[in-house]
């Protein structure tokens, strides 16, 4: 299969019979999975379940041992790198917000956008209005309009996790993969954080990997549970959260 | 708030730094040459020459800032890419001395004749011209760092790694420079420099002239720096210092900018290798030594990481204790005080004087700014809640 130039899938993510091990243990295990153009998927699993390790592979952190990997029906992910694949259209949230701490939270969106990446470009930027326009209206969206010129250090948590979440929506890709999103977040920042990515949800595909089943619920949409590498489970929170497997190695009894 | 006032201040370090540095580099020279010798406010030819070396060392602080302190490259052999700018200017002056030399040998630089070669290398032709020793000053060093730094950065070796690489690096020029077949005068070096430009060398003019250059050169550095780091690409570098993955995420080729900032950096050390050289008179291979490096990254830290200003300031300071220290009864112990230095100053001062300097800086100008808005808030309304500065 010519993976180029032909359209292998009509799925933004494609990901069939992929394996990893590290020193012999494998995080992923002939994992398969589809995720539909404007779709926002949850994904679920206990704790070593290869979530992180999933979206490594998509990112280009990771190289799949096998499998198949395609991006929008025609990319092939397991050839490029990080910054390739970025530039391609696809963004991340870490688990542990990581955001650019010493500089300010107007400039870690401006970080964010884009625009021509390059060091020539970067050496003789000059900003532009609808750049500033595009970067005010993040700030609207992730309500950190007052904290624009504070530095992004000095924000609290929550509002880091929002400044991640604001960095991809300057990053503007197709895909967004958001680790944990309301780690450490209080119920209220919760429920906010459920608005703002059904919000992005409108116009972009999400995958959102999370613990909190309350979240999860929120978010009304497809749930897939891993399992030692693999998809032990897929359907609406409800079929998911019935199924026997899944009880036993994750939601308990 | 916070960032704009680091600015600002940054701003009046910056003003302050280049009228200190212009007037040196007026005033010293002209006190030298105008003024009577002995005569009380006459700078004396010994310290025109003693500054100078100083303002290399400065260029080179500033090199190693632009990388350390605002990319988070820390480079432990910056001192080969200065020695190197240095033998290039080297080479230049050995050619100069023509047939003035013991041998007397037209082409030839006394060690060759001493050595036997027939014939000039083909690597020291051209350097009879000097704007080909100049270019090469530039060209050496910046060659020899992308090649390194293309290989390093692209093969994501970074913190430890490769400071200890570059220690390797300029340690490996050290025994190659110390060998007399490598065609560099081994360990004596290249001396005995007559003149440049057909200027005498040793003459007082001369060395004023060298003086007012070496400011010039460190002005234009401090601004090429501040040019760099104050653009958005000064801001990706910062970004690549603190969150190295989290940019490549954002779609930045971060071996690109560590390459392009490492580059700029080695032809600035390469700069202030070519002007140190004519200023103390010779070049030899002790200048690759890794101690070298490693000092100078010190003065970095002593000054401020990451402020420019800093960099030089600590290149000099560190210096001037340095001659002052070394020139007296407390000699055999001056390693032990630069150690002293750098354990101190990480301990107390771990943003360097600099730094540390500007944080007390915005925090009391904050505090003013909070007292003033409570003051006139409690005139407006009658209300003395107090209003955070953010």
């Amino acid at each position: 299969m010519n993976v180029m130039d032909t359209r292998a899938t009509s799925a933004m993510l494609y990901l069939d019979g992929v394996h990893v091990s590290f020193d012999g243990f494998h995080a992923i295990n002939n994992l398969s999975l589809t995720l539909a153009p404007g779709e926002m998927r949850a994904i679920i699993g206990p704790n070593g379940a290869g979530k992180t390790t999933m979206m490594d592979i998509i990112t280009g952190k990771t190289k799949p041992d096998e499998g198949t990997v395609l991006f929008d029906g025609v990319t092939d992910l397991t050839r490029l790198d990080e910054t390739r694949i970025a530039e391609l259209g696809i963004g991340r949230k870490f688990q542990k917000p990581t955001v650019f701490e010493s500089q300010t939270v107007q400039d870690n969106l401006l970080l964010a956008l884009n625009v021509d990446h390059s060091v020539k470009g970067t050496l003789f930027w000059r900003g532009s209005r609808p750049e500033s326009e595009r970067i005010d209206k993040v700030l609207e969206t992730i309500r950190l309009t007052e904290a624009r010129n504070r530095l992004a250090g000095s924000l609290s948590h929550g509002q880091k996790q929002w400044l991640e979440i604001g960095m991809l929506l300057a990053q503007d890709p197709k895909l967004l993969l958001v680790d944990e999103p309301v780690a450490g977040m209080t119920d209220v920042e919760t429920h906010l954080t459920a608005e703002l990515l059904k919000e992005i949800n409108k116009t972009h595909t999400v995958m959102v990997v999370e613990h909190d089943m309350t979240f999860v619920r929120e978010l009304g949409v497809k749930v897939t549970c891993l399992h030692e590498g693999t998809v032990l489970a897929e359907g609406t929170i409800d079929q998911v959260s019935s199924n026997e497997r899944v009880i036993e190695v994750y939601l308990g009894r | 708030m916070t960032p704009h006032m680091l600015t600002r201040s940054l701003d009046r370090g910056a003003t302050i730094f280049l009228a200190i540095v212009v007037a040196c580099g007026i005033l010293i020279p002209l006190s030298n040459l105008l003024l009577p010798a002995g005569s009380f406010l006459q700078v004396p030819t010994y310290l025109v020459a003693l500054w100078g070396k100083y303002v290399c060392y400065a260029i080179l602080a500033l090199s190693i800032d632009l990388i350390w302190g605002y990319c988070g490259i820390l480079s432990l052999g910056h001192g080969a890419f200065f020695a190197l700018g240095g033998y290039a200017m080297g080479m230049y002056l050995m050619r100069q001395i023509g047939t003035r030399g013991v041998y007397g040998n037209p082409i030839l630089p006394d060690f060759m004749v001493f050595l036997n070669y027939s014939k000039l290398p083909w690597y020291w032709y051209g350097f009879d011209m000097f704007w080909f020793a100049a270019l090469m000053v530039l060209v050496v060093p910046g060659l020899l760092a992308f090649c390194f730094g293309w290989l390093a950065f692209r093969s994501r070796v970074t913190g430890v790694y490769l400071s200890i690489i570059t220690q390797a690096m300029t340690y490996a020029l050290l025994l190659a420079f110390f060998r007399n077949d490598f065609g560099f005068g081994g360990n004596n070096g290249l001396t005995d420099f007559k003149d440049i430009l057909g200027f005498n060398v040793q003459a007082e003019g001369t060395r004023a002239a060298l003086f007012a250059l070496s400011c010039l050169a460190l002005i234009a550095s401090f601004l090429i720096c501040r040019s760099v780091v104050s653009s958005k690409l000064g801001k990706v570098l910062i970004a690549i210092r603190d969150a190295e993955s989290r940019s490549r995420f954002l779609g930045y080729r971060v071996e690109s900018y560590k390459l392009f900032v490492f580059t700029l950096s080695a032809c600035m050390a390469g700069v202030a290798g070519a002007l140190y050289v004519p200023q103390v008179g010779i070049i030899n291979p002790s200048e690759f030594a890794p101690g070298n490096s490693i000092e100078a990254v010190i003065w970095v830290a002593v000054g401020g990481r990451g402020t420019l200003v800093g960099a030089a300031l600590g290149a000099v300071v560190v210096n001037y204790a340095k001659t002052f220290f070394t020139s007296g009864m407390l000699a055999p112990y001056w390693l032990f005080m630069l150690g002293a230095m750098f354990i101190l100053v990480t301990l107390l001062l771990p943003k360097g004087i600099v730094g540390t300097f500007n944080a007390w800086w915005d925090q009391s100008k904050e505090k003013r700014a909070a007292a003033a808005t409570t003051a006139s808030a409690a005139a407006e309304d009658g209300i003395t809640e107090p209003k955070m500065a953010e």
